[in-house]
C-alpha cells in the first residue's frame, strides 16, 4: 500500500497554477451554459422531436380537421390557425426547460454549479436562450409548412417575423414559471402533470383554434383576458397587418409582469435549495 | 490564494452550526477547526448529517443557527468569496454525465473565468493529470466508478482551490480505484490544498486524515487524531483461525491467559476472536501458539471496525454491520 506518486506524474503540474481567471461575465456564463445545453442536443437529438414532429402535427391536424366545419374552407383556416397553433405548440414546449432543471437538481451537477462563483441567474438564463433557438426551430418548421400549404401571411414576412418575435419573448417570460415550478415540485412527473394542468386549458380556452365573438358571454370574459388569447391576438394582428400598439404593448406588460414575479422567486429557490 | 486572508490559521472554523429539516435537528450544534494544509476526516454512518453538513460549509445550505468562517470569509455574509476559495466533490457524479469528460472539464473552466483556449488547454492537462486522455471524448455516463471518481476530482481542482471537499470519495468503488484516489487525495495535499472529506470508513479515515471527527445524530461525538480515536476505542482485534477442534480448545486457554477481556469462540468457524492492543501483542500471541505447535489455518489482525467505534462511543450500533476491515491479513501455509 505504498504511495506511488508515479502514478500521477502530471498532477503536481495542474495543481501550481498560481492566478486564478477572473470571474466570468453574466453573458459570458449564460452562453457558456447555453452551450452546454446544445452539447445535449447534439447527444441525443431526438429530444428536438418535440419542436419538430409536434408542431407539424398540431398544423395538419387542426388544419384539415377544423378548416372545412369553422372557416369553410381549410385554406382560409389555415391563414387563420397558423398564427395560433405557432402560440400554442411554442407554449407547450416552454414546459421543458423546467423538465431539465427539474433533472439537473436530481443529479450532482446542480450542486456544482451552484459552488461555482459565476452569476448565478446564469445557470438558468443559458438553458432558457438555448429554448429560444428551439422556439425559433419549431416556428419556422411551422411557417415552412404552412407556406406549403397555401399560408400567405397578409403583412409580408417582416411582420411574421416580428410576431414571431413577440412570441419568443412571452414563451421566454413564460419559462421562468415552470423553472420556478421545478425548483418546487419535486419529481419530473408531479412537473409534467401540473405543467399540463395550466397549459391545457390555458391554450384551449383562447383564440387560438376559433375566433372568440362565437363564444357564450362569460366564457369571452374569461378567455378575453387569458394571456395566450392576448398573445395569439397580437402574433395574429401582425401577421395580417391588424395589429395595434395596445395589443403589443399588452403582451409585453403581461410578460415583463411574469419575469418579474417568478424571476426572482425563481433565484430564490435556486439559491435556497436543499 | 490571492484573496483570503492569510494570516488565518484554519481554513476552516465552525461554531455551533446548526441546520434544521423541518423539527429534525439534522446538524445540531456543530463546532470544529481545520488547520490549512491539513486533512480532515468527518467519519459517520449515512444519515448522521455528514452531507449536510458538507453542504453548508461550502454554501449550498444556509445554516439555521451558528457561524463559520471558511478560508478566513464569513460563510454567510462573504459566500462569494467562499465559492471562489473552495469546491466541492458532491457524493453522487458532479459531473453533467451526457457530457463528455473534456467538455465537462471545459464547462467549468469558462465558468470559472478562462477564456476558450486557456479553458480547453486547462481541460487537456487535467484529463492529462488524472489519466482519463483516452476517455476524453467518451459520455461520463459511459465511465467505470473509478474513472467517474476521478473525473469529478478533476472537476473540483479547475482552478486548484485552497479548501476542497470531499464527500465520500471512495465509497462503491474497487480497491484499486480508491487507493489512485487516496493517491489523488494526498498529492493534493501535499500540493497546499486542505481537505475536509467525509467517510463511512475508519480505515478512509485513518489512511488520509490528520484529524477525525465522529459524528452521529448531527452532533460530534469525538474528535482527535486516528491514533487517539482507536485509543479511545480501545484494542485492536486479533482473528486465528485453527485447523482442528482440539488446537481450539488450547489455543482459546494460551490467548485467555494474555487478556482480561473473554476470548470469543466459534467453534464451526473454528475460529477466535481477541481484543488485543497493538501488533506486537499480537505477535506474540501468535508465536506462542506456534511454540505449542497448534495448527493456525489463518490469522488477521483487525482495526477496530466503525461499528465499534461507535458501540463505545455512543453505547449503540450504527446500524449496519461494517465487519472489521483488515490491514493485516497472513496466510499460513497447512
Amino acid at each position: 500500500m505504498s504511495t506511488k506518486q508515479d502514478d500521477y506524474p502530471d498532477l503536481h503540474k495542474v495543481l501550481i497554477l498560481t492566478q486564478r481567471p477572473r470571474r466570468p461575465g453574466p453573458l459570458s456564463a449564460s452562453l457558456t451554459l447555453g452551450w452546454r445545453a446544445l452539447l445535449k442536443i447534439k447527444y441525443v437529438p431526438e429530444q428536438l422531436f418535440d419542436v419538430t414532429a409536434f408542431p407539424v402535427i398540431f398544423l395538419l391536424m387542426f388544419t384539415y380537421l377544423f378548416g372545412g366545419a369553422i372557416a369553410g374552407s381549410t385554406g382560409e383556416y389555415l391563414d387563420f390557425v397558423l398564427p395560433g397553433i405557432l402560440v400554442m405548440s411554442v407554449t407547450m414546449i416552454t414546459m421543458y426547460t423546467g423538465m431539465d432543471l427539474n433533472k439537473d437538481i436530481q443529479k450532482g451537477i446542480f450542486d456544482r454549479l451552484r459552488t461555482l462563483p459565476f452569476w448565478r441567474p446564469a445557470a438558468l438564463v443559458g438553458a432558457l436562450l438555448v429554448d429560444a433557438v428551439r422556439y425559433l426551430l419549431a416556428s419556422t418548421i411551422m411557417i415552412t409548412l404552412g407556406y406549403i400549404l397555401g399560408f400567405r401571411p397578409g403583412n409580408g414576412f417582416g411582420g411574421l417575423a416580428l410576431g414571431v418575435l413577440l412570441l419568443l419573448i412571452f414563451a421566454f417570460s413564460l419559462s421562468w414559471i415552470w423553472t420556478f415550478l421545478s425548483l418546487v415540485v419535486r419529481t419530473e412527473k408531479a412537473l409534467m402533470g401540473i405543467s399540463m394542468l395550466i397549459l391545457f386549458p390555458l391554450t384551449f380556452l383562447s383564440s387560438v383554434l376559433v375566433d372568440t365573438s362565437t363564444m357564450p358571454e362569460w366564457l369571452q370574459s374569461i378567455v378575453d383576458v387569458n394571456p395566450i388569447t392576448l398573445v395569439v391576438d397580437a402574433v395574429r394582428g401582425w401577421v395580417h397587418g391588424t395589429v395595434t400598439n395596445q395589443e403589443i404593448y399588452t403582451v409585453l406588460i403581461v410578460s415583463l409582469g411574469i419575469i418579474v414575479v417568478f424571476a426572482p422567486l425563481t433565484m430564490y429557490k435556486y439559491r435556497n435549495k436543499n | 490564494m490571492s484573496k483570503s486572508n492569510v494570516s488565518d490559521d484554519f481554513a476552516i472554523e465552525a461554531v455551533n452550526l446548526v441546520k434544521k429539516f423541518g423539527d429534525l435537528r439534522v446538524v445540531d450544534g456543530i463546532s470544529l477547526k481545520v488547520p490549512r494544509g491539513s486533512i480532515y476526516g468527518f467519519l459517520g454512518p449515512n444519515g448522521a448529517g455528514k452531507t449536510t453538513t458538507i453542504k453548508m460549509l461550502a454554501t449550498l445550505l444556509r445554516p439555521d443557527e451558528g457561524s463559520a468562517r471558511v478560508m478566513g470569509f464569513d460563510l454567510t455574509n462573504d459566500a462569494n468569496h467562499v465559492r471562489q476559495c473552495i469546491s466541492l466533490t458532491g457524493q453522487f457524479a458532479s459531473v453533467d454525465e451526457d457530457l463528455s469528460g473534456l467538455e465537462n472539464l471545459i464547462l467549468i473552466a469558462r465558468l470559472v473565468g478562462f477564456s476558450r483556449k486557456g479553458a480547453l488547454s486547462r481541460a487537456k492537462d487535467l484529463l492529462k493529470a488524472f489519466d482519463l486522455e483516452d476517455a476524453a471524448k467518451r459520455q461520463v455516463k459511459k465511465y467505470s466508478g473509478g474513472m467517474r471518481r476521478r473525473i469529478d476530482i478533476a472537476a473540483s481542482i479547475v482552478t486548484s482551490p485552497d479548501l476542497l471537499f470531499l464527500d465520500e470519495p471512495t465509497t462503491g468503488l474497487d480497491p484499486r480505484s480508491r487507493n489512485q484516489v487516496w493517491d489523488i487525495i494526498r498529492a493534493l495535499v501535499r500540493n497546499g490544498t486542505t481537505v475536509f472529506l467525509t467517510t463511512q470508513y475508519l480505515e478512509e479515515a485513518d489512511q488520509l486524515a490528520d484529524r477525525i471527527g465522529v459524528i452521529d445524530h448531527g452532533k460530534l461525538i469525538a474528535e482527535g487524531t486516528s491514533k487517539e480515536l482507536k485509543a479511545s476505542v480501545g484494542a485492536g482485534r486479533l482473528t486465528v483461525h485453527m485447523n482442528t477442534v482440539e488446537d481450539l480448545a488450547k489455543a482459546r486457554r494460551i490467548l485467555q491467559e494474555m487478556t482480561d477481556d473473554q476470548v470469543e469462540i466459534d467453534e464451526r468457524l473454528l475460529r477466535l476472536v481477541v481484543h488485543i492492543a497493538n501488533h506486537i501483542d499480537a505477535a506474540t500471541a501468535i508465536s506462542r501458539l506456534v511454540t505449542e505447535n497448534l495448527q493456525i489455518s489463518d490469522f488477521s489482525m483487525g482495526q477496530p471496525s466503525l461499528d465499534e467505534v461507535f458501540l463505545t462511543l455512543t453505547g449503540k450500533t450504527t446500524g449496519q454491520s461494517e465487519s472489521n476491515e483488515e490491514v493485516s491479513n497472513v496466510d499460513q501455509a497447512g
